[in-house]
């Protein structure tokens, strides 16, 4: 462990943050965010309800983000895509008039996990900056497709007049049901990365981040476990889209442009990659931050990236400092390099 | 066939290509010496439209305009490699990624503060404005001196790279960095130099298209990612990869437009043909890339012995 890096202050700050955390702080996160309504609608504040479920929804998406980023090693630039499939998997049949929200999550589980399995046989051939690039390439392509199809509005997109329906179980068109929803399946993801984590499988998937050839060597199919961890990866992603596209009624191709996909990164760094609450504090910190700079100034993007320079460049060792320093716990304990 | 279009879309694609090459050529030379992922190289091609379009309206001369513009740029350029790029070359590509990102966002909301959020004309001299007639063919005439700048600006960077020393220096670079140093070239002005000159190149290319699309937020972040299919169909780090990948994609992508439709009409009905076309014709330089990286990762011209 490289100690002597967290004397500079960002990483040191966030290293606290995020690394050193023990356990009752995460426990007693989870029991503010299953709270927050309650005491959100007691104040009558319901901006912030809006404002805390989309935090959540991009959430479940950076989590998925780190189960390849952050445990696999995977960089992968095309991420919003999968978010996009979610939300059209919702917007197209409502557009024929098919409300069934098991329909809906059916088809967005199908669809994110096919592209998935499908760019990803290929992807996976390739790494490091081939694999940001090519994943890159085939989100690129998804949103070509859909600028191209007026049908569903184009370059537009299209509003969603009326929120999925689970006939009989729930009413996602009351905000609070939605965001119990979101934060049931954010909590869900969560615990299955864990799980998976601390099982066979993590520990073959965090090997291959560190040392591929050495895993290939101890006779793992790197390539399966890799693709198995992006499918899920994407499927999560692709539930998060669909949540996305109920919470904000409205689909458009601009959801999986590349900016996106570098946002759901930063978000991510910003929690710490390979921690597993880091997904949440980076999302909530990220929408947090921006509502508040957006709030004096239109300018507020020139805040964020000098954000992001420093935290890359005076970060000594830049992210990879931060890593380091927040690896010392829970699942990456036994990183040693 | 309609062969005045058919020539003109030959034009078109010849155009693009260009422009893409002198985007491409310095973000695969930075890609392939520094191994440097730099999605912050559309910035400079933004910011090259726009400083030059300030400079013309002062000057009231497009000429002056672009040369005073690529100066400026190369310094931006330099700028940047000192004081960001040059501390990550060693770091991840993670850090790359983010890094500049930030850039983009830095320098994209400059511009909002600076030039408002508008995009900017340039006006043509009215020497450039007109038309050539070729016969039955009538062709714009600054198009046509797109077309020579781009190659001009090829050629000499061909001389540039084969025959002299900077670029003997830069070859090897991107065939093995160590060496190099190890060698005793003074590797940090080399990178420097590379760096300024692919800004300069890429605001280059920013200020010959603005007359025509005018200069505006965000047209950097488009031409960014197919610069970077140009680079990975090219091969990193190879200059002569870039321009025939450049070419290629121009081509590609400026006929498929035209005539996708066409060919599909041979095998699907005529509706579907109508759907399908403008979907695919957008995609085809995405699979063009994302087979090449399947089938042959090191590109279609890797420089020599990478």
């Amino acid at each position: 462990m490289r100690g002597e890096q967290a004397s500079s202050w960002p990483s040191h700050l966030l290293a606290r943050l995020k690394g050193n955390l023990p356990n009752q702080v995460y426990f007693a996160l989870v029991i503010a965010l299953l709270i927050a309504p309650w005491l959100i609608n007691a104040l009558d504040q319901s901006f912030y309800l809006d404002l805390l479920t989309r935090a959540l929804i991009i959430a479940i998406a950076v989590a998925s983000l780190n189960l390849i980023i952050g445990f696999g090693g995977m960089v992968s630039l095309g991420h919003a895509a999968f978010l996009g499939i979610g939300a059209y998997c919702v917007g197209i049949p409502t557009y024929y008039e098919q409300f069934n929200g098991f329909v809906h999550l059916g088809l967005a589980v199908l669809c994110s996990a096919l592209f998935a399995l499908l760019t990803g046989l290929i992807c996976l051939r390739t790494k490091a900056v081939y694999f940001i690039m090519i994943t890159l390439a085939f989100a690129q392509m998804l949103y070509f497709t859909l600028v191209s199809l007026d049908e569903y509005g184009a370059d537009d997109g299209l509003v969603i007049y009326q929120r999925s329906e689970f006939p009989g179980i729930f009413d996602i068109e009351n905000p609070t049901t939605l965001y119990y929803a979101v934060l049931l399946f954010l909590l869900g993801c969560l615990y299955l990365t864990h799980r998976m984590m601390h099982a066979r499988f993590g520990r073959v998937l965090q090997g291959c981040k560190h040392n591929e050839q050495r895993m290939q060597a101890l006779g793992f199919l790197t390539y399966k476990y890799k693709l198995i961890a992006y499918v899920i990866a994407g499927t999560m992603a692709g539930v998060a889209g669909f949540f996305l596209g109920n919470f904000t009624n409205f689909i458009s191709p601009e959801m999986m442009d590349w900016t996106h996909s570098a946002e759901l990164i930063f978000m991510l760094v910003i929690g710490g990659t390979g921690i597993l609450f880091g997904p949440v504090v980076g999302a909530v910190l990220f929408l947090l931050l921006e509502e508040w700079l957006s709030g004096f100034s239109v300018y507020w993007h020139l805040i964020l990236g000098l954000m992001l320079i420093a935290l890359v460049v005076f970060g000594k060792g830049g992210v990879h400092g931060l890593l380091s320093l927040g690896s010392n716990r829970g699942s990456q304990q036994n990183t040693t390099t | 066939m309609d062969w005045q279009l058919l020539i003109t879309q030959m034009l078109n694609g010849l155009q693009l290509g260009l422009l893409l090459f002198l985007v491409a050529s310095g973000l695969t030379l930075i890609f392939g010496i520094m191994d440097f992922i730099n999605l912050s190289h559309g910035s400079f091609y933004m910011l090259g439209a726009f400083i030059c379009s300030s400079i013309t309206a002062k000057t009231g001369s497009l000429f002056i305009g672009i040369v005073l513009a690529v100066l400026v740029v190369f310094c931006i350029g330099a700028l940047v490699e000192r004081l960001i790029a040059r501390k990550l070359y060693q770091n991840d590509h993670l850090d790359h990624v983010l890094v500049t990102f930030g850039l983009i966002l830095v320098f994209d909301t400059l511009a909002h503060l600076i030039w408002g959020s508008q995009g900017r004309i340039i006006s043509l001299p009215d020497s450039l404005n007109g038309q050539i007639n070729l016969g039955s063919l009538v062709l714009p005439s600054y198009r046509l001196l797109i077309i020579g700048a781009g190659l001009t600006v090829a050629i000499g960077l061909y001389f540039l790279v084969t025959r002299s020393r900077l670029g003997m220096r830069i070859r090897a670079g991107a065939s093995n960095r160590q060496m190099v140093s190890a060698l005793g070239v003074d590797i940090d002005r080399l990178y420097l130099i590379v760096f300024a000159l692919g800004a300069a190149l890429a605001g280059l290319a920013g200020m010959l298209i603005a007359p025509i699309t005018e200069a505006s937020i965000g047209m950097g972040n488009e031409i960014i990612i197919i610069a970077f299919v140009v680079v990975i169909v090219g091969g990193i780090g190879s200059v002569k990869g870039a321009f025939y990948a450049a070419l290629l994609i121009g081509f590609i992508d400026t006929l498929g437009r035209s005539y996708l439709g066409d060919l599909l009409a041979l095998f699907l009905s005529s509706q579907n043909a109508e759907t399908a076309a403008p979907a695919l014709s957008a995609m085809l330089i995405y699979i063009l890339m994302a087979a090449v990286l399947a089938f042959r990762p090191q590109g279609l011209f890797p420089p020599s012995n990478s």
